[in-house]
């Protein structure tokens, strides 16, 4: 019956237990599968690839400067990404974060907008504040449309990430549109006191980077000790057994949307008070949606989300460099997102299976 | 033209890119594959098209090439998902995103030309009606979307393959059982979605609005993907619900012409705003959806 020679083709067995050294190299496995495809591309695109891997991968550390820029671009990644793990583990889908973060931004913003003049050491945290709640805002109508109306949670947050883009539109071509910005889709500047204080020197990465190094803490001890975070593992992992338990199901699709919902709004905030200084259309790019990736590519662990938070960010800086250097359209990022993605959904399913091939299928069964 | 006649004329052309994409998503559901990569199916189809009628290929390769190259990316879903047992979520977003960002790459330097649609075919008799014949008034992709929905109708009513199709994703362990493969059922139905968006992006992009733009498909590949929910994985009421979207999206249009002082923001995400609400309508039935929801959706198989 099957389209395929099945004899010849070898089939996947489930592992006694789960490989360890298959958790740890699937994504380094990935990235260099994904780098030589896209080398591939490049090649096909008649861009040399040495100088595209030069801009892109090496780059970024070769100067403090750059470097910052990489941890600069990692914090919003990391901040998105803890919040969203924590609800994959739990099997709550939201991949919304797009919108919760652009609300946070709007959130945040409404404070130098409507107060320029307005000075304090206490504006920057508010703002902080503000849109980690319009974030929690946000992920919440999700979280209200899946527990009270049992609507899927992917789909009603991600078409609230769309609502949320043209509500930015509206308010930077209407109500908050810079009076003197020459009709340029922005608001006003930031005031000094409304921008997140600069942590080293030199650069631009500012304390929201310690904030999300105290999430990343915090979430690690959410997930790895409480019993909180073990309902929603659970949860996740054997719903049955959860429910059986007398863990609540809807009360778990609540604390997880909201934490999402409040990282990403937090990283909304941080960005317009920290690098932009202002609120514009282009305050994402797409931060959301990598955000996904990041939390897959780090295993869902808080430790691993680190990394693959760096690593996400290095292709942004290092992507922006290609285009620059090498003249590679910005769109090849975004194709190395989703193939990084799929190299490392492949790679990670030899932690839970391994390899069998026909004829030593043949040799166990005799 | 009022805006009645205006809808009219346009809401089938409107629903073409929703329907076609969510008769193929549904298929894909039917047979127990959740593939969220509608939106990036549709955008590679649509560059796809947009580049070969651009070159003067013609409508026609356009669309064959459209669902050549989309049913291809959707079978690299399938090899992670079913070949490597993948999360169906996670991997229908990668191939999401990667659909959208070769479609920007390879559309890069295509941004803002455009190409000519095709004419309008006037269904004998029916056109002539007052009022209403504008309806009969249309261009030949969509009276094959409307031949498909029907072909797709039978199939599942009347026909063994579309028994089959259900079994495999009702029962998988029970379709194999009795001989069925499987995997083979659902590879083939993830290419016939991959297909389906390969053409509903293809119709976006030169015929709708024969004009490139990234990012053009616009949601509207989740909308498809949220309307096999509304239309409860039944073919008619999938059609019912794509007219709906195809009216939604033409109503901002023709606010805006009749002078209506309302942001145009707000008339853009009124299908976002649409879906959300019939979203949350329809599935506060949890009755209706566990009745005709299919049971192994989105579980790999594993004998």
């Amino acid at each position: 019956m099957s389209v395929l020679p099945a004899a010849f083709l070898p089939t996947l067995v489930r592992r006694e237990r789960a490989s360890l050294a298959a958790t740890l190299l699937a994504p380094p496995i990935a990235l260099a599968v994904a780098t030589i495809l896209n080398l591939g591309l490049y090649v096909l695109l008649g861009r040399d690839p040495i100088a595209v891997v030069h801009a892109m991968l090496l780059e970024p550390f070769l100067s403090w400067t750059s470097f910052s820029e990489v941890l600069l671009k990692a914090a919003p990644l990391l901040l998105i990404a803890q919040g969203l793990a924590i609800g994959f583990r739990a099997k709550v889908f939201n991949i919304g974060a797009e919108g919760q973060f652009i609300l946070g931004a709007i959130f945040a913003s409404a404070i130098p907008v409507w107060f320029p003049q307005a000075t304090g050491q206490w504006i920057w945290p508010l703002m902080l504040l503000l849109g980690a709640l319009g974030g929690g805002l946000w992920a919440s109508l999700t979280a209200f449309w899946r527990v009270r109306l049992n609507a899927n949670e992917i789909l009603v947050s991600l078409m609230l990430s769309l609502v949320a883009a043209q509500l930015l539109n509206y308010l930077l071509l209407g109500p908050w549109k810079d009076p003197n910005g020459f009709n340029f889709p922005q608001s006003v500047m930031f005031q000094y006191d409304a921008m997140v204080p600069i942590l080293i020197s030199g650069t631009r990465v500012n304390v929201s980077l310690l904030l999300t190094l105290a999430f990343s803490a915090a979430a690690w001890v959410f997930m790895q000790k409480s019993f909180t975070g073990y309902k929603l593992q659970v949860g996740g992992l054997a719903p049955r057994a959860a429910g059986y338990a007398g863990f609540n199901e809807g009360w778990a699709i609540w604390l997880s949307l909201l934490i999402g919902g409040f990282a990403a709004g937090l990283a909304g905030a941080a960005e317009v008070a920290g690098p932009l200084g202002q609120l514009q259309r282009s305050i994402s790019t797409g931060y959301g949606y990598a955000a996904i990736i990041v939390a897959y590519l780090g295993g869902l662990h808080p430790l691993g989300i680190v990394f693959s938070a760096l690593l996400m960010a290095v292709l942004y800086i290092g992507g922006d460099n290609a285009m620059v250097s090498a003249n590679l359209p910005i769109a090849a990022v975004r194709v190395f997102q989703g193939s990084l993605l799929l190299a490392y959904l492949i790679a990670v399913a030899f932690v839970r299976h391994r390899l069998e091939w026909p004829r030593a299928a043949v040799r166990s069964q005799s | 033209m009022n805006a009645i006649d205006f809808i009219l004329a346009g809401m089938l052309g409107a629903a073409t890119p929703f329907l076609l994409a969510a008769l193929g998503e549904l298929v894909a559901e039917r047979a127990g594959v959740l593939n969220l990569g509608v939106e990036g199916l549709m955008a590679f189809g649509a560059v796809l098209a947009f580049i070969i009628v651009y070159h003067g290929g013609g409508h026609f390769l356009g669309f064959v090439a459209a669902g050549l190259g989309s049913a291809v990316l959707s079978l690299v879903f399938a090899v992670v998902a079913l070949g490597f047992r993948a999360n169906q979520v996670a991997t229908g977003l990668a191939i999401g995103i990667l659909g959208q960002g070769l479609s920007a790459l390879f559309g890069k330097t295509y941004e803002s030309l455009t190409v000519k649609g095709l004419p309008k075919l006037a269904f004998p008799w029916l056109s002539e009606i007052p009022v209403l014949g504008s309806l009969f008034i249309q261009d030949i992709v969509v009276w094959l979307s409307l031949a498909a929905t029907l072909a797709l109708w039978g199939m599942f009513a009347y026909t063994k393959t579309g028994l089959v199709v259900r079994a495999v994703g009702e029962n998988p362990k029970a379709a194999h059982a009795i001989g069925y493969s499987v995997t083979s059922v659902r590879v083939f139905a993830i290419a016939f979605g991959g297909a389906m968006a390969g053409f509903a992006g293809a119709y976006a992009a030169v015929v709708y609005t024969p004009l490139w733009a990234d990012g053009m498909i616009a949601g509207r590949g989740w909308i498809a993907i949220a309307l096999v929910v509304f239309g409860t994985w039944l073919t008619g009421r999938i059609f019912l619900g794509a007219c709906l979207f195809g009216a939604v999206s033409l109503m901002g249009l023709a606010a805006q012409a009749t002078g209506l002082d309302v942001p145009s923001q707000l008339l853009s995400s009124l299908p976002y705003l649409v879906t959300i609400i019939v979203l949350g309508i329809i599935s506060a039935d949890r009755r209706l959806l566990k009745l005709n929801g299919v049971a192994s959706l989105g579980e790999p198989f594993e004998r």
